[in-house]
């Protein structure tokens, strides 16, 4: 014990799952060196406008934790280890009572409590929401109670550093961590006996996404090129409905197409008329014409789809380019203020365009990332986490941690809406006392390695500065940026074909290696983004290369990853529970290996084959290892033994 | 042939604390509902001035850009606002963009803020809970203390406030409009309203409430619409009760 009451924890990241852990390690007597590119208080978290999701069941609805919990695996597709998402589903609505005693200003009923609404995927009123910017609720309020334990002296933040690698030991244990001032520049190392990675998602990879521009993903593809696996990458999240920008894309809600949005384009190719002369018999009403029940209202990935197609494969975009008009004008103003007041105002406010005169311009937009860093957990016999196990949330190399966005686990291949940041506090808080369980095993501290151990890396890095610093190619790396980003959004996205995807990964290799022919814009010595830059870009290409060949070895359709190629489609009428009754039934031990006796239509029978067959080979984690640059993909089992999977019906 | 549209902006720029300022002109393509961020990224992407030289690419200071996360606050023809909402066909030219002045210069369009930050824990912002272990649910709310308490809590820390305020100047410490007004955000809790005469204390002091000369600048500035001037007349009534308080020796 004596090691412990003197270890010392990093923790890189201050969003909802960074200071989640920040809080609770501090709470434990574990002292915290914080550290982020940006303020804490500006992390990511602060974009979500949902809400978070915690099965409370206030309206007598018969929600439960266990139909959460379900929920989300069926959402994920059946790619998410069960155990982990039980257990952060039966803590959710302990999590928002303890964000409502730090002082969440989540709306409430009239008796004063806490209220629940709907929320993508659901029947239920789960989803807990302060306004129009829950995120930015949740974290301040998790900022204002590690400002407390920094007051205290528990915590010391490092604000405007980032996170360059770990420090790791002769036998492969993350002992520190190596870092960079972003003003000074100057690069340090610094000893701790286990580091947590908070880093959040790697939107920029695809140029221009509805992540933050701390999202550039670089401290994972670091640890990554370190020897950390990589889990599920081409599990990438779309969002249909996102407003275009130069700069980023911004989420439009989806109660925009719930009132009555109707979503077109003009059917003439490249027609600039102003949209609101175009005749009602010249627009192309694409959604409604295609899917005549549900109209605009399509589930997200089919309005994507669809979007997508019109624009990039039958090039019917407004003005040639990637838009779709979203209209609303055809509604009164007076409900547009009263229904979606605060979207108007969004719209307005970045794209300078009154929503209600002139249709809005939409495009989907990458989201999130459901793939991350592999890490660990310890299951007890029923199924739940073993609370305080030192293996829950470490990635493969021992003492490294990863929490939020930045981990692969809970959202499988597809994410639930307003689950993320319930992954990210459930995360933070049950990776503390995992680490205080670590550093009680631990036989040496950090402190007493050698200065040279950490002398080393300083150098290491200092040297790879050095180096980009004299690069005087004559090509500039945010040009290089947007061409990576480009690529990506063209091959990588919606609709992934395997030809595609083949050529994709031989064009990264030549734009990296077009890397080195760019040129270091700023010889700066202080607060020199560029220089930080051209690091970043490198890794984006690693970390694209992940993406992407994940996406080309995955021969199915599986939650937000789709490959028409592979669609195997349900007869009509089919009930996903039958897959239940064929599995068992295929399995029993007296089985005579006669299918056709099991009493399912032939079309039915041939699809639970496929279905199965599919399974068989598929339903598993992919992980990609570095090997010199080349990402190495193999793949590992997934705990199902909570729910079977089974066919999601789409419709 | 048409001549390109282009878009014109004057950029102090300052290369590091102890550099002195100077300006640079840039001219990029116009590209339609761009707002300053983009011209921005454009210079990046071609660190040129508008007369041919060859420059570094402009520092600032960004993340979320949808007006939550408060980073990119600048003067924006000498008006102070984030950038990311700045929209450029909205704004006459040449676009002047200047670092916030009453916060010290990092480099170029980036400050250093961390004053207020550090003034949050002169203040006790938070609600001191006893731990995060199970202990039921929250205080009950109304709906209309939530909305206030909402209104208050959007302060996302941007300095506009304080950019504003002529009473934040060289020769006082005033501690500035949003760090009072959280004061009340957080004396408003039930909870947080147990140790308000902490924060109430904190606030007596000469760069405390009392720095305030009324001026109303901050409350036309503050992007989130948060009523400052209410706030800081409340923790004002507020601190005067306590004063009284303390002399006759009630608590
Ligand atoms: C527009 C939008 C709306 C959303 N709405 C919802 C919603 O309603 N409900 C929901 O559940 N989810 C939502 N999500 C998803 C959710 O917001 C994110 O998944 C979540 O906030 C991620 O939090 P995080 O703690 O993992 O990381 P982030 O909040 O992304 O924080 C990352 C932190 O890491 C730091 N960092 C990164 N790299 C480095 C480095 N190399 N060195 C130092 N520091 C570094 C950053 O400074 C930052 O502090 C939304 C996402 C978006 C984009
Ligand atoms: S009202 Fe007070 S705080 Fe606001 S600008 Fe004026 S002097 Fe500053
Ligand atoms: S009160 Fe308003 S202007 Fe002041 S820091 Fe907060 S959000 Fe910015």
């Amino acid at each position: 014990m004596s090691y412990m009451a003197k270890s010392e924890v990093i923790v890189v990241g201050g969003g909802l799952a960074g200071l989640a852990a920040t809080m609770k390690l501090a709470e434990l007597g574990i002292p915290v060196k914080l550290f982020s590119f940006v303020p804490v208080k500006r992390s990511h978290s602060v974009c979500a406008q949902g809400g978070i999701n915690g099965a409370v069941n206030t309206k007598g609805e018969g929600d439960s934790p266990w139909v959460h919990f379900f929920d989300t695996v069926k959402g994920g597709d059946f790619l998410a280890h069960q155990p982990l998402c039980l257990s952060m589903c039966e803590d959710a609505p302990r999590i928002i009572n303890l964000m409502d005693r730090m002082g969440v200003t989540f709306n409430r009923t009239n008796e004063g409590f806490i209220d629940f609404r709907r929320f993508g995927g659901t029947l239920f009123h789960r989803t807990a929401y302060a306004g129009a910017t829950t995120g930015q609720q949740l974290l301040y309020a998790l900022d204002e109670q590690v400002r407390r334990y920094e007051v205290e002296g528990l915590v010391e933040k490092f604000e405007f550093w980032e996170f360059l690698g770990s420090v790791l030991d002769e036998d492969g244990a993350c002992r520190g961590i190596t870092a960079m001032d972003l003003h000074s520049m100057e690069i340090r190392s610094f000893p701790a006996d286990a580091v947590v990675l908070a880093t959040g998602g790697p939107g920029l990879v695809y140029g221009r996404s509805t992540n933050s521009m701390v999202n550039n993903g670089s401290a994972a593809v670091a640890v990554y090129k370190q020897g950390a696996k990589y889990a599920n990458g081409e599990f990438i999240q779309i969002h249909p409905t996102a407003i275009p920008g130069w700069d980023k894309h911004r989420l439009m809600s989806e109660s925009a197409r719930g009132e009555g949005g109707r979503v077109w384009v003009p059917k003439k190719k490249g027609d600039t008329r102003n949209p609101r002369e175009i005749p009602e018999e010249e627009r192309w009403y694409f959604l409604e014409e295609k899917y005549p029940r549900f109209g605009n209202l399509v589930p997200r990935d089919v309005a994507a789809k669809e979007i997508y197609h019109v624009c990039v494969d039958l090039e019917m975009g407004i003005d040639g380019e990637n838009m779709v008009f979203l209209d609303l004008t055809h509604k009164s103003r007076e409900e547009l203020d009263r229904k979606l007041g605060g979207i108007m105002e969004i719209y307005e406010k970045f794209v300078g365009e009154d929503p209600r005169e002139v249709p809005m311009r939409i495009f989907p937009a990458v989201h999130y990332s459901m793939g991350g860093l592999w890490v660990d957990y310890e299951r007890d016999a029923e199924g739940r986490i073993v609370e305080g196990s030192p293996r829950n949330h470490m990635t493969n190399i021992p003492g490294l941690y990863a929490v939020g966005e930045v981990d692969y686990q809970y959202h499988g291949a597809n994410r639930l809406g307003a689950n993320s940041l319930l992954s990210c506090i459930y995360a933070g808080l049950i990776t503390a006392p995992s680490i205080q369980t670590y550093l009680g095993g631990l036989s040496a501290r950090a402190q007493e390695k050698p200065e040279s151990l950490y002398a080393g890396f300083t150098q290491e890095w200092s040297t790879r500065f050095d180096e980009i610093r004299a690069m005087n190619g004559k090509i500039n790396p945010y040009q290089l940026h947007q061409d990576l980003g480009d690529l990506m959004l063209s091959n990588v996205l919606i609709v992934r074909h395997n030809d595609r995807l083949e050529k994709t990964l031989e064009e990264l290799d030549k734009m990296q290696a077009l890397w080195f022919e760019c040129g270091n814009l700023d010889g700066g010595t202080w607060a020199n983004d560029s220089l930080r830059f051209m690091h970043h870009l490198w890794y984006m290409f690693e970390l694209a290369k992940v993406i992407t060949k994940g996406a080309l070895l995955r021969n199915e359709c599986r939650g937000a990853h789709y490959k028409p190629e592979f669609e195997i489609s349900q007869p009509a009428g089919f009930k996903p529970d039958s897959y239940l009754r064929y599995t068992e039934k295929v399995t029993a031990p007296g089985f005579d290996g006669d299918e056709t006796k099991l009493g399912f239509s032939p079309e039915e029978l041939d699809y639970l084959r496929r279905f199965k067959a599919q399974n068989d080979e598929w339903l598993k984690t992919t992980i990609a290892q570095d090997r010199d640059g080349v990402p190495e993909i193999t793949y590992e089992a997934i705990d199902t033994s909570l729910v079977p999977p089974r066919p999601r019906k789409y419709d | 042939m048409t001549e390109q549209r282009t878009i014109e902006l004057k950029i102090k720029r300052q290369d590091s604390p102890n550099d002195p300022p100077r300006w640079e002109v840039f001219s990029v393509p116009y590209l339609p509902r761009a707002n300053v961020i983009t011209c921005l990224k454009q210079i990046q992407s071609n660190p040129v001035t508008k007369d041919g030289k060859e420059t570094t690419p402009v520092v600032w200071d960004s993340n979320c850009l949808e007006e939550v996360c408060g980073a990119c606050t600048m003067l924006v023809n000498g008006k102070v606002r984030q950038a990311c909402s700045a929209l450029v066909d909205q704004l006459e030219q040449p676009i002047v963009l200047e670092p916030m002045r009453k916060f010290p210069t990092v480099r170029d369009l980036v400050v250093d803020r961390s004053f207020m930050f550090e003034s949050l824990k002169r203040v006790k912002a938070w609600i001191p809970i006893d731990g995060s272990y199970d202990l039921g649910a929250g205080p009950r709310m109304s709906e209309r203390q939530q909305e206030i308490a909402y209104m208050l809590s959007r302060c996302m820390t941007c300095g506009c406030c304080v950019e504003a305020c002529p009473q934040v100047n060289e020769r006082s410490d005033f501690i500035g409009p949003a760090v009072i007004s959280q004061v009340r955000l957080f004396n408003l809790h039930p909870t947080g309203e147990m140790n308000r005469w902490e924060r109430l204390e904190s606030l007596i002091d000469k760069d405390g409430i009392s720095g305030c000369g009324g001026a109303q600048n901050c409350v036309k500035v503050c992007p989130k619409e948060i009523q400052l001037t209410e706030s800081i007349a409340a923790m004002a009534r507020e601190t005067s009760k306590y004063q009284i308080r303390k002399i006759f020796h009630m608590d």
